[in-house]
Formats: C-alpha cells, structure tokens, sequence
C-alpha cells in the first residue's frame, strides 16, 4: 500500500459513541481534498521526460509515477497549488480551470 | 566513512507517510515534513507540538501520518523526543529514527529550552524545524524568526513602523555552540540538498538538526505556485544560506550567487510590499553583515 485508502466514517451521534482512545491509528484518511481547487494540473505525456521534478515538490504528495516513466495527479488530494507546472523544466504541466459541476 | 546511495526523485520511495493533510494548496512546511518522511522511512516515530503540521496532520478522525506520529506539548518537542528515544532503546527496537517536526515559533521561542537539554544530552533523536518565519498556524504573528520588515499581525505595517523591528535570530548559531553532532540549514527550493542532509542527519549517531526554509503562501501574501521558486530565490539573494556543522566545523554549501535580485525578491512578496528603499536598504545591509562574518569565520 502506497497511499492510504478512504474509509467509511459515521459521526458518532451522542457522546458515548466516540472511542475511547484519544487518535485513530495511523494514515486513517475519511474524506479527500478535491474542491480546493480553481486550477487543476494537466500532464501532457508526449513532453513529459519522467524526471520527476514535479513528484518531489509536490506537498501533497498527489503526483505518482507510472509505470512507463511518467507522472500521473491523484484528483482527490491535488489542491490545485501550480507547483508542479510552475517548476517543469519542459512545459509539460498545465494549469486547466475546474468547471463547476452541479 | 561508508558511501551511501544518494535518494534522489528517481529512487526515493514511492510509499507517502505524509498523506491527505489539509495544510493549505502550495505550503511549504509540509513538503518539507513530506520529504523527511520519505527518508527516514516507516520505522520512525514523530512528534510534533503545536503548529501549523499538527493542526494539519491530526484533524479528528483523520491521521495524516503513516507511521506513528503524536503531538507533543509546545515548549516540549525536544524532552519528549528524548523520552520517545529511551523508550525505544528499552524495548529494544534500535534500528528506529526519533523525528520532531516544529515551527520556527515552536523551535526558536518556545521550544528552545527542552531543544537544548535533548541537544546537552546528546540523545539520538532528528529535530526539524521548518521556519516560515512567523506563528502561521494562529494566524502570522510575529516569532523570533521574523525577519526585519515582515508584515505580521503583531507587527503591523503603518505610518510608525514597517512590520517588525528587529531581525532574525541566529537560531543555527546557536544550536552549534552546543556542539551538537550534526546540525544543517536547508531550504524547499533546493531539495536535493534537503534530501541530502536529511539522510546524513538519519545516519548521525547523536542530536541532529535541520531547519529548513518553508514557504507560507498564506501568510507571507505569495500566489501558491511560487513556493518552490521563492524559496529557492531566497537562498540566492541571500536572505537565507546553506550551511552545515560537524565535527565542530561550520561549512557554507552554497555561495551567494545573485545579491541584486533581493528587492525585486521582497516585492514579490504581500508581507513586504509596504517597503520603502530606506527599509529594503537596512536588510540589505543586514545581509552584507551576516555573510561577510559567515565568509570570515565558515568560508
């Protein structure tokens, strides 16, 4: 497991349903980051040299490689920051505006 | 002493310990916490006092780290990193890091008495201070690490006063004079040195410290794509250096490269737009100061 996954919580309703331990245990994650976003990061492959300059600065650690030597973004945790495009050293990054989804 | 692999972007881990955080879009602190992660590795056990990581990091039910991570009391980083450590030498588990991730209000000003008795006992513990150069997790006061000129809300830009009156403190000066075993100065915006002295300060048998230049795009008024650059823009202007301590031995990594782009560094910037020339010209002067000393006495 690289990443961790999503899992289900339900807010406890009365005091009594917390647990009883003051933390979860490690890398337990309930909901994603998407929707922070204005811009979000467009890989254009064909430019896209795999040195992974992007991967490394990325906070949100929301850049993957792949398995031909490239990157993909995990939508759901990318807020949208531009890093990666702003420090591609060949262009291959570009910021798209989010459309409004209903 | 033994050569070992570099960690470079190409042959780092893929596994994130650092993961699905709320830090705000293009922050600078958590790349650093991120990176650190990614070398010491799973077998490492954070602590992290009040600050901007914390408050990112364990949002109820969330747990941002995974390895095990705890917040610590803000001015006991530094005791609780030595207690984690003997905890663990007693159970046995040797192979293991001891990391502390604080700010630099949680370093330089509050933290700093227990940073320096865990320093004096020379415990085997990785404290990290990423220095975005202001309390940002309340809301950017003012903290020792402030530079002169800084907006902050405790040190409000007006008529009387441009921001904050007095300079940096020399906090990497000062954890030296405890002649710590290792201690080193690094920045988001030159990340392979990041990655190098982390993995050093992983193999140093003693207290090792890192404070590392993390941009703030929320507080310090800068668009969010800039963090990396910033911080690197920094460096080179000279605002901030790169340097190491060892063997009793200051060391400076990088030259000043390119002092006339400091105004144009600090006009980028929300935090110091209110700058007058006389304003810009007394950090400069600063700056002329600190590396000509840093030269004489490292270089």
């Amino acid at each position: 497991m690289l990443k961790p996954e999503i899992k289900n919580y339900v807010t406890p309703k009365h005091i009594r349903d917390y647990p009883t331990g003051p933390s979860f245990e490690a890398g337990h994650l309930v909901s994603i980051n998407a929707g922070w976003r204005t811009f979000k990061p467009v890989v254009d492959i064909n430019v896209c040299t795999g040195c992974y300059q992007c991967y490394l600065l990325c906070p949100d650690g929301a850049i993957s490689k792949t398995d031909n030597k490239k990157i993909e973004f995990d939508y759901s945790f990318c807020k949208g920051c531009g890093v990666c495009a702003h420090e591609c050293s060949f262009n291959a990054i570009s910021m798209v505006k989010e459309e409004l989804t209903k | 002493m033994v050569d070992i692999k570099k960690i470079t972007a190409k042959n780092m881990t893929d596994k994130e310990f650092f993961f699905g955080h709320k830090a705000c879009a293009g922050c600078g602190g958590s790349l650093a916490v991120r990176l650190a992660m990614k070398v010491f590795g799973e077998k490492t056990f954070a602590a992290l006092p009040a600050g901007c990581m914390s408050a990112v990091g364990f949002i109820f039910p969330q747990m941002a780290f995974l390895n095990n991570a705890i917040i610590s009391t803000f001015p006991g980083t530094g005791s609780m990193l030595s207690g984690m450590r003997a905890g663990l030498d007693a159970l046995g588990f040797h192979d293991t890091h001891v990391v502390g991730f604080a700010g630099d209000g949680g370093t330089a000003d509050i933290g700093l008495q227990a940073l320096s008795g865990a320093i004096d006992r020379g415990d085997r513990i990785i404290y990290i201070c990423y220095d975005n150069e202001a309390y940002m997790n309340t809301g950017v006061q003012k903290s020792g690490l402030t530079p002169y000129g800084t907006k902050t809300t405790t040190s409000p830009a007006g008529k009387n006063l441009s921001g904050a009156v007095t300079h940096k403190k020399n906090l990497f000066e000062i954890i030296a004079a405890h002649d710590i075993a290792y201690a080193a100065t690094a920045s988001v915006g030159y990340p392979q040195d990041y990655l190098n002295k982390l993995s050093k300060a992983a193999r140093v048998n003693g207290t090792s410290y890192i404070h590392i230049y993390a941009t703030c795009p929320t507080g310090w008024g800068t668009p969010t794509e800039t963090s990396v650059s910033l911080a690197k823009e920094a460096v080179d202007c000279g605002l901030w250096y790169l340097a190491e301590y060892e063997n009793s031995t200051f060391k400076i990594n990088r030259k000043l490269t390119k002092p006339e782009l400091l105004k144009e560094h600090l006009l980028k910037q929300g935090r110091f737009k209110h700058l007058t020339d006389e304003d810009i010209k007394v950090i400069e002067s600063e700056r002329d100061r600190k590396w000509e000393r840093m030269l004489e006495k490292w270089g």
